[in-house]
């Protein structure tokens, strides 16, 4: 690699500088640089009102450098919990986008050429108003007074089971954060599904293969690159997301999005705040490998 | 009984008839050619075959079996595609052992029967491959191994060889006729490649706009095509037109405008009067300045006008006293001797009165 680089004449490195370097400055500023500043924050003490304590305050409480808070998150369960839940929420959405998302993009793969643009504008025109709007729009759609909720609510009677309060619950989450990340499933599997060769459909069909079979031995490992494309793209914001779960989750339902934030605007505590994202940041940093190497594996030969 | 016959066959596109009343039948163990130009027909036959599309009218029978409602999945039949269409995503083994996974054969099965069809094809060292690591000829025999894994009734091959350079493509010809022997199964092969189907095939079907020209094996066609469009559409052909002027026992008189007559042997259903076109190869028209050429029945006084070397042949372009052109092929067949004759000489050209066929209108 550095043989090659030094082997490039002047001209070439100048014109590679130029192409790599806004994208390496914008990384720099806006991921190193505040995630370092993360991991400082999540190492000093946090100051008496908000903040964080100064590094070399007057000797004695309260100064320099400290683990406290890493050692308060792994010693109680409580935040693990909240940690595994988090995850657990994440993997439920992306699998059921996953679910919802893939005979969608099939059909938008194999329509006519014509209508696939359309089909493409409906699934992202959602983006056209605003995240928050439509997360209240939920709140309407599930409330008790909506017809969803009369709906569920009076075929429960029927079964002599109580009322059910829709909003408010994990189910209001789960169904926002599905909602809202289903175009990120929809469009990197559309985009590899609409690239498959259709001869290797009709060789299979021609080798023997029935539907089901043509399905399962061609179009989903060729399909497999976008799907992790698109889970990637579905679980990361839903980990982090904290919008949702405080409009539709209720006083309960807490996940690491909204215990961040707490951290930082309620509680005050802005090193344990900076050690939760930190440890996120790293756990999905981690996800994103994995996503990748098997991505990768698949997309080798495809 | 033919192994598969093609009865009336039709197919539409709109208003398009790709496929127009054909009928054939195809012997088992033959290599049999649908040849023709682009939009001829012949692969909308290959996919009916198949079973990707199916007739507007008339039958396909494989053993005498009506095909139509059998779907392509559970039809005897496998196509190597133009493109090999080979799964990205699979070893060659893997490629070569899809259709017995599909068919839920025994693990051992599969395995010895890969191993066996990875040797046939010569793939042995790259069963761990991807195709996209393997050579044009490599991928062309890996789909082959594929679909003569199960041991079809037909093999389709939509023009196997379009994808190889010409090298390669005169290698892949014997190893496919070598593989058909070998094998015994029918191959039915689509090409637009005159000199590949004359290479190839026991015997061949020319095809125009949906039609059946002629069906002949390839000796035969190309020595006594059946009509202009076969005789024009493979090899080259000096085509001149001609009237039949006397019918008489032991042969025909033909009279060409300007050139004069020809003697041609007996042409079945010809008449005095009757109009066509008198065509023959270049490699049968000899030309000469001594008795040799004179000798013949048919011979004319001419000049050479272009001559093209190329080494094993040249070819001479003469033209006769009324402006007629004809092309005559001579072998180099001593080394160093490429030009008999120069541009300007005056010659004789002639030709054997068997030598060339007369075309009916």
């Amino acid at each position: 690699m550095s043989n090659q680089t030094a082997k490039l004449p002047p001209s070439a490195r100048l014109t590679k500088w130029l192409v790599c370097g806004p994208p390496l400055v914008f990384l720099l500023l806006l991921f190193v640089a505040p995630s370092a500043i993360m991991v400082v924050a999540s190492l000093r003490f946090p100051g008496e009102f908000g903040g964080l304590a100064p590094v070399a305050a007057a000797p004695g409480v309260l100064q320099g450098l400290t683990l406290e808070t890493y050692r308060f998150f792994f010693g109680d369960f409580l935040y693990a919990e909240i940690f595994v839940k988090s995850f657990l929420v994440a993997l439920a959405a992306t699998l059921i986008c996953l679910v919802m998302a893939y005979p969608l993009a099939l059909l938008i793969a194999r329509s006519p050429k014509k209508s696939r643009d359309l089909m493409i504008l409906l699934v992202i025109l959602p983006f056209a108003s605003n995240f928050l709007i439509r997360v209240y729009a939920w709140m309407i759609l599930l409330g008790p007074q909506g017809a969803l909720s009369q709906l569920v609510n009076s075929a429960l009677g029927a079964f002599g089971i109580g009322p059910v309060h829709l909003l408010f619950s994990p189910f209001a989450v789960l169904v926002a954060m599905v909602y809202v990340h289903l175009p990120f499933m929809v469009l990197p599997l559309y985009t590899n599904l609409e690239k498959h060769d259709p001869s290797l459909l009709d060789a299979a069909q021609d080798l023997g293969a029935n539907r089901w079979q043509r399905f399962w031995h061609v179009t989903f490992p060729l399909s497999l690159p976008g799907i992790y494309a698109g889970a990637t793209l579905v679980f990361i914001p839903v980990l982090g997301m904290f919008a949702i779960p405080d409009i539709l989750g209720g006083t309960g339902d807490m996940l690491i999005g909204n215990l961040i934030k707490d951290q930082f605007l309620g509680t005050r505590d802005w090193p344990f705040g900076a050690t939760l994202s930190i440890l996120l940041t790293g756990a999905v940093l981690l996800c994103v490998l994995v996503a990748a190497r098997l991505g990768g594996a698949g997309m080798r030969h495809a | 009984m033919a192994l598969l016959e093609i009865r009336n066959v039709t197919r539409r596109f709109g208003g398009f008839v790709a496929v127009d009343n054909i009928s054939l039948g195809i012997e088992a163990g033959e290599i049999f050619t649908l040849l023709g130009p682009s939009g001829c027909g012949k692969t909308t036959i290959l996919r009916m075959i198949a079973g990707f599309d199916l007739p507007d009218e008339g039958q396909i029978l494989l053993d005498g079996e009506d095909l139509a409602d059998t779907p392509p999945e559970k039809r005897p039949v496998r196509t190597v595609f133009q493109n090999y269409a080979l799964f990205p995503h699979m070893t060659v083994a893997q490629n070569i052992a899809f259709p017995l996974r599909m068919s839920r054969c025994p693990d051992a099965e599969i395995r010895q029967r890969t191993r066996d069809t990875l040797q046939q094809v010569r793939l042995g060292d790259r069963a761990g491959r991807y195709p996209n690591e393997l050579s044009g000829g490599q991928q062309q025999r890996v789909a082959l191994g594929r679909a003569l894994i199960n041991r079809p009734r037909l093999l389709l091959l939509d023009e196997p060889l379009a994808a190889l350079d010409a090298k390669l493509r005169e290698e892949m010809q014997i190893e496919l006729i070598n593989l058909q022997r070998e094998v015994g199964i029918t191959f039915v092969f689509v090409t637009h490649a005159q000199n590949e189907a004359l290479a190839l095939s026991h015997r061949i079907a020319v095809l125009n706009s949906g039609r059946v020209m002629q069906v002949d094996d390839p000796p035969r066609l190309y020595g006594f095509p059946g009509n202009r469009f076969v005789a024009g559409f493979i090899g080259h052909i000096n085509i001149l037109d001609a009237q039949v002027l006397e019918t008489a026992h032991g042969h025909t008189r033909l009279g060409i405008a300007g050139l004069g007559e020809i003697i041609v042997p007996p042409v079945a259903g010809a008449a005095p009067g009757g109009k066509g076109a008198f065509a023959i190869r270049p490699e049968l028209v000899r030309i000469g300045v001594h008795g040799d050429v004179t000798e013949l029945k048919n011979h004319f006084p001419c000049e050479v006008r272009n001559l093209l070397y190329c080494g094993d042949v040249t070819t001479y372009r003469v033209q006769l006293a009324n402006g007629a052109l004809i092309e005559a092929l001579l072998p180099n067949s001593a080394p160093g001797r490429a030009e008999l004759f120069k541009v300007g000489d005056a010659v004789n050209v002639g030709w054997r009165h068997d030598a060339g066929v007369f075309l009916h209108e």
